[in-house]
């Protein structure tokens, strides 16, 4: 920024009749900056700084280190493990469907109707999604009742409880794999028919076209998506608050519940929570937007 | 021949499993719904729901509450992208940047943010009554569909030829009012209405941020009979689908094309 302003300054100095003109410049982006100072950049910075102060505003670790204490070292830990899994299981069947839809040889109306349906699914998250798996493989839901019903087999004699890591991370890919199939179609567009054909003109397999053209090419952008993923999870709160309630010591409940009565007692560890949980999703954004550089390069 | 059938047939079973498993829990929802009645379907979870006086108010709130976000939203993205586009190019990565950081920050950490820093003994103390909560977390709102508003807008000006709009409009005399509200607005209108929609979509089910500030809004209300009521949260989860579907619906019919955004109140 810096060195943008301190040009446009000495060319006012030089010429006085501009000065009136530039201010009038910068004021037309003046609403913009006081409303992303006033309701995004000085809320966060506060936490951020509250995280680094003691109970009477002194500067301390002591927090940094606490957030490294077993309970809630644990829940960041279920918070990254449902993330991670849901990010990765996301972005394969997602792109194993926008390849197939996209180019898999499917009659024309495939793509259009996924592309929507992906807009639609990946919106429908939050509290009503929660009630939807709740109604299907919930206790009562009907995919447990028609399985006990019609093959005598009740999944919740296997183990399987939609409250809990597994019912979470399955909840989560409903709107995992559509993001991914939104984000990743215009990378698959962008493999050009040309090269398969000049790869298959040269002699080389399926297997050979994929290792050493089409992966080389897309891992940037699907590595990138997943991370987007990860971070779109990270920080979802409603999903999991509606369908486990507390009883899943995810990191976004933790601090809800923080939020509403300081449950940690300190609100400073509160603070320092959640500064944890941007350098989080700021480490995978920064991450994602690495690599979107890289693959820029071929698809265009 | 057959390898080309063998590998089509593959596609269908992938797309297939990918219906099964985002069709059912559509299914599974839309048939608990009806099992109000123990022995027969009905709609009677529907007509409960639809009866209830807090069902209407919640969504009468976040209805009035989305409008008012997209109104400010307009007012605060149109003329900075414009601005920058014409005036202050050089500016475009900071402000790019700054409009993505809601994707970064998790959206109960800004509310989080916003609860320290206007809390009833401070400076500017937003969440001391009613009304101005009400403005904050707009605002929240404003920041949470920041993202995609910025990103329809500043797509939709550059297809367009600002500063030859903008001198044609001077030279017949148009003031700055005149210039962005009849010559630049209804060049980006169709960014302007996808991104409303959009936004519509995420703030009317939202939770997290009218939850910690404590406001009526649908969100929170579906949350609540999720924790008491057995079927209409399940009819409520069909109307929040209906309502996501007509909101991307209107995007597709006013863009003609694939819906390339997303977002939602996770």
């Amino acid at each position: 920024m810096t060195e943008v302003t301190h040009p446009a300054i000495d060319r006012a100095r030089a010429a006085p009749p501009w000065v009136s003109q530039l201010s009038w410049t910068w004021l037309g982006v003046v609403p913009f900056f006081v409303f992303a100072l006033m309701f995004l950049i000085i809320p966060t910075a506060l936490l951020a700084v509250g995280g680094f102060q003691d109970s009477h505003g002194h500067f301390t670790l002591r927090n940094i280190a606490d957030l490294f204490s077993p309970s809630i070292l644990s829940s960041y830990l279920i918070s990254v493990k449902v993330s991670a899994v849901s990010a990765i299981g996301g972005s394969l069947i997602g792109f194993a469907l926008a390849y197939v839809a996209l180019s898999g040889g499917l009659p024309a109306w495939v793509r259009p109707t996924l592309l929507t349906f992906s807009g639609v699914a990946s919106n429908f998250a939050g509290v009503p999604l929660a009630f939807a798996f709740l109604a299907t493989l919930g206790r009562v839901g009907l995919v447990t009742v028609l399985l006990v019903k019609l093959f005598g087999f009740n999944i919740y004699s296997t183990g399987f409880n939609l409250l809990s890591f597994f019912g979470l991370t399955l909840t989560y890919m409903y709107f995992q794999i559509p993001l991914m199939v939104l984000i990743i179609a215009p990378a698959i567009d962008g493999l050009k028919r040309e090269w398969r054909e000049a790869s298959a003109n040269l002699g080389a397999s399926a297997w050979e076209y994929w290792r050493f053209i089409a992966l080389p090419i897309l891992w940037p952008p699907m590595l990138g998506a997943s991370l987007l993923l990860f971070a779109n999870a990270f920080g979802a709160v409603a999903t999991a608050y509606a369908l486990t309630g507390s009883s899943l010591n995810i990191v976004t409940i933790m601090l809800f519940a923080q939020i509403r009565g300081d449950v940690l007692h300190n609100q400073n560890l509160g603070y320092a929570l959640a500064l944890g949980m941007i350098f989080m999703t700021g480490l995978s954004n920064a991450a994602y937007i690495w690599l979107r550089g890289r693959s820029e390069r071929w698809l265009r | 021949m057959a390898a080309l059938t063998r590998g089509r047939l593959g596609s269908w079973l992938i797309i297939l499993l990918g219906a099964v498993y985002f069709f059912v829990p559509l299914i599974g929802t839309f048939e608990f719904s009806l099992r109000y009645i123990r022995g027969r379907y009905s709609l009677e979870a529907y007509r409960i729901v639809l009866a209830d006086p807090r069902f209407s108010a919640t969504l009468t709130y976040s209805t009035v509450l989305a409008v008012a976000t997209i109104a400010v939203g307009v007012v605060l993205v149109v003329p900075t992208a414009y601005w920058i586009q014409l005036r202050l190019p050089r500016l475009r990565p900071v402000v790019e940047f700054i409009t993505l950081l809601p994707l970064v920050i998790p959206a109960i950490v800004i509310v989080f943010g916003y609860l320290r820093l206007y809390n009833s003994n401070s400076v500017l103390p937003l969440t001391g009554t009613e009304r101005t909560t009400d403005l904050l977390l707009m605002f929240s709102y404003v920041t949470l569909a920041l993202p995609y508003m910025y990103r329809a807008v500043a797509t939709g000006l550059r297809t367009i030829d600002v500063h030859t709009l903008t001198e044609a409009a001077q030279s017949l005399g148009a003031g700055w009012p005149i210039i962005l509200l009849r010559v630049i607005l209804p060049n980006v209108r169709v960014a302007v209405l996808s991104g409303a929609f959009l936004t519509f979509a995420i703030v009317i089910g939202e939770f997290t941020m009218a939850s910690l500030l404590d406001r009526p809004a649908f969100g929170p209300y579906l949350q609540l009979m999720g924790a008491n009521r057995a079927y209409e949260p399940s009819a409520l989860a069909v109307i929040s689908f209906a309502i996501t579907w007509a909101c991307m619906g209107l995007i597709q019919a006013f863009t003609r094309g694939a819906p390339g955004q997303v977002a939602g109140a996770r």
